[in-house]
């Protein structure tokens, strides 16, 4: 091989290296491979406080991923926050009195949606909205109302 | 007294005489870019000298300050009880900042002073205005391919950087300090996202290329012709990358993850 042609062949193999790294940072390391251009549905679910749920955070029925915050809105007539989130395509059979709650991953962990299905038999079609919802705990609130309680004893 | 006043003014001038020179090098270089195609050996040898030749140094960089992200990592978030987090932190931290703004700094201190040692000598030896006698343009036959070459090169070294970085935090993480391996994994694909970091940062080590390669050839093309003016020239080369990759990551950070 001419020296020429080695210096090819390295820069060639330099350029390959660049971007199978990127590759790697962008398929191992990022989102981009867990949900890209997945077939999905909307559903929307009103909420009297979304707390600190913000787009892209996770969906959960029984503890498993199904889908991902979209958008959060809102509603200036009601006064409540609109939730839409995508579920993915293959779980379409979520019953019509399915209910949603937001909870925090561990104590002061990122806040997700909960979804427990109900008894119903007709499914959830695409932007259906979820009718019963429980709002997020605030922890501000909660521990304002442990003070209050242990306060009212005395008065 | 005046004569402070007298030396402040002049090196003001001076200063902005630099500046708009450095302009109109860039330009003249820019220029040169449709050149370049017909005659793409030149480009691939300069991105031998500048890219494939940095790859040792990147490499290595890479791992060790992945290994002392993951340590250091550890050490701080398991006092919280979230070392799960680890392969988080050091992917966030290697992906926006350290990969590209390391890398820069890195690459300005191997092939940036190289470049502006071989272009000053070319000068000091007269061979560019020898160039110029035989109407060979020498900014578009030396100038151009190293400044494609260097704004090529950084991105990929970069993401080698991060890439090898991330092993190393692995290495480090989960194979000595007991992280959970699939906690690594997928804390980083949770919250990583692909355009707001990695497409950024690969943004930002464009931009620190392009500036690193820019004042490089620069104070090359611009050094008194002397082997004292050369040395002062390389000097500055890497005083002047290091300070503007800095300087400019902080304005791209602000720009794109801050609300400032």
């Amino acid at each position: 091989m001419s020296h020429s042609q080695r210096q090819d062949t390295l820069v060639g193999l330099f350029v390959a290296l660049g971007i199978a790294a990127l590759f790697f940072l962008a398929l191992q390391i990022s989102n981009l491979g867990s949900y890209s251009n997945q077939d999905s549905y909307t559903l929307v679910a009103r909420f009297e406080n979304s707390g600190g749920l913000k787009v892209k955070s996770p969906v959960s029925v029984a503890g498993v991923r199904i889908g991902r915050v979209s958008a959060i809105q809102f509603d200036n007539q009601t006064y409540e926050s609109v939730v839409s989130m995508q579920i993915e395509a293959k779980y379409s059979t979520l019953p019509e009195d399915t209910t949603a709650s937001i909870f925090t991953a561990g104590l002061l962990g990122e806040q997700y949606v909960s979804l427990e299905p109900g008894g119903s038999e007709d499914y959830l079609t695409d932007s259906g909205e979820i009718e019963i919802t429980q709002s997020a705990i605030v922890l501000e609130e909660v521990i304002g109302q442990f003070l209050f309680k242990d306060k009212d004893p005395e008065e | 007294m005046l004569h402070y006043f007298e030396t402040l003014g002049r090196s003001t001038r001076e200063n902005f005489a630099k500046l708009g020179r450095a302009t109109f090098f860039l330009l003249l270089t820019l220029q040169g870019i449709p050149d370049i195609l017909p005659r793409l050996s030149l480009l691939i040898k300069q991105l031998y000298s500048v890219g494939v030749l940095s790859i040792l140094i990147i490499s290595i960089s890479g791992l060790f300050v992945g290994m002392v992200l993951g340590l250091q990592g550890y050490y701080v978030l398991s006092d919280f009880g979230a070392d799960e987090t680890l392969g988080l932190m050091v992917a966030a931290s290697l992906v926006r900042e350290l990969g590209p703004v390391v890398s820069a700094l890195l690459f300005a201190g191997r092939a940036g002073s190289a470049l502006t040692a071989e272009i000053g000598l070319m000068k000091a030896t007269e061979q560019l205005s020898g160039m110029e006698m035989m109407a060979v343009d020498p900014v578009r036959r030396i100038i151009t391919p190293r400044f494609l070459a260097g704004l090529m090169s950084l991105p990929l070294l970069a993401a080698m950087f991060s890439a090898i970085g991330i092993m190393g935090g692995h290495i480090v993480g989960v194979g000595m300090l007991g992280v959970d391996d699939g906690a690594y994994w997928s804390q980083m694909q949770a919250s990583i996202d692909f355009y707001d970091d990695i497409l950024n940062g690969v943004i930002k080590s464009v931009a620190f290329g392009f500036v690193v390669s820019w004042i490089a050839l620069f104070e090359g093309y611009d050094t008194l012709p002397t082997s004292e003016g050369v040395s002062r020239a390389t000097t500055r080369t890497v005083v002047n990358s290091a300070f503007s990759v800095l300087a400019l990551d902080f304005i791209l950070t602000a720009l794109m993850f801050g609300d400032i």
